[in-house]
């Protein structure tokens, strides 16, 4: 079973207890109003997909129900990392470092 | 003056029981339940209102006369009232560090106690239930097959079920098959 650490109750949680919600570090326009129909497509819809590292959000919806924020391996299904939701973006000397 | 109306409170599971030599399983008797979000100083205020200082370490409980206190999350609390079932917990006055929602009839518990208590419920719930990583008086809300449950620890071999009322007869069965595998 891959476990997966919930930073909230500060313990490792079988991946069941856990759902998927998206890519993480989206910021959301200030001015919606001044996009063009390009740039609303790919702020709205567009996300990345790499093989390798992804910044996530997930949900620990049926443990303390809280947001977090996961560095993922998309290769290996590794969580390198979790943190709250809430916390700076890891940098990527920061990644690089979990990567060792 | 008209006359006043009285639900008639139907349990789901009332009085079911099942027991072999590893484990037995009843229902837990009705209760009264609330769920409430709060910070800090909210969570403090509505302790003071039941008279029960709620936990404020994750998935630690509080219990005293008949209440039990269970934190499920870092500003969520599931209250149990098993002494005054009819009476609701909610404070009459609105305070605006928490929010109290009474669930009473939504949730029904199961308890299930004996040496294979731990060995039932792992086969639907994927959470270590060793006396180290879920000691006596933990809870937590997870998974039991495919139900959003919250287990509470209660003694070495005794654990509270907590589950919606919908997902009850599924639970009841799901435990009964569980039970049968702990027995061998
Ligand atoms: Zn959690």
């Amino acid at each position: 079973m891959l476990l997966i650490h919930c930073p909230y109750c500060e313990d490792d949680r079988p991946e069941l207890e856990f759902s998927h919600a998206g890519q993480a570090h989206i910021v959301r326009p200030t001015d919606m109003d001044g996009l063009s129909d390009e740039e609303f497509e790919a702020m709205f819809f567009i996300r990345d997909n790499p093989k390798g590292i992804i910044l996530e959000r997930w949900r620990h919806s049926m443990g303390c129900g809280r947001f977090l924020n996961a560095v993922r391996h998309t290769v290996t299904d590794k969580f390198l990392k979790t943190y709250k939701a809430g916390q700076p973006r890891p940098t990527d000397k920061d990644i690089e470092d979990l990567l060792k | 003056m008209a006359d006043s109306i009285t639900a008639e409170r139907r349990e789901i599971v009332a009085g079911f029981k099942f027991a072999n030599n590893a484990v037995s399983i009843e229902a837990a008797p009705a209760a009264s339940r609330t769920n409430l979000r709060a910070t800090t100083a909210g969570a403090k205020s509505f302790g003071k209102s039941i008279s029960l200082e709620l936990p404020t370490i994750m998935h630690e409980t509080a219990s005293k006369a008949g209440r039990h206190a269970l934190k499920l999350g870092p500003d969520e609390w599931l209250l149990i009232d098993t002494k005054n079932i009819n009476d609701s917990m909610v404070p009459r006055l609105a305070n605006k560090n928490f929010s109290a929602v009474d669930i009473s009839h939504r949730n029904c518990a199961f308890v299930i106690s004996g040496a294979g208590a731990a060995n039932t419920l792992n086969t639907a719930c994927p959470r270590d239930l060793s006396l180290a990583a879920f000691p006596v008086g933990t809870c937590s809300r997870t998974l039991f097959g495919k139900a959003e449950v919250v287990l509470y620890r209660t003694a070495k071999d005794t654990f509270r079920l907590e589950c919606w009322r919908t997902f009850a007869t599924y639970v009841r069965d799901y435990l009964m098959d569980g039970a049968k595998d702990a027995h061998i």
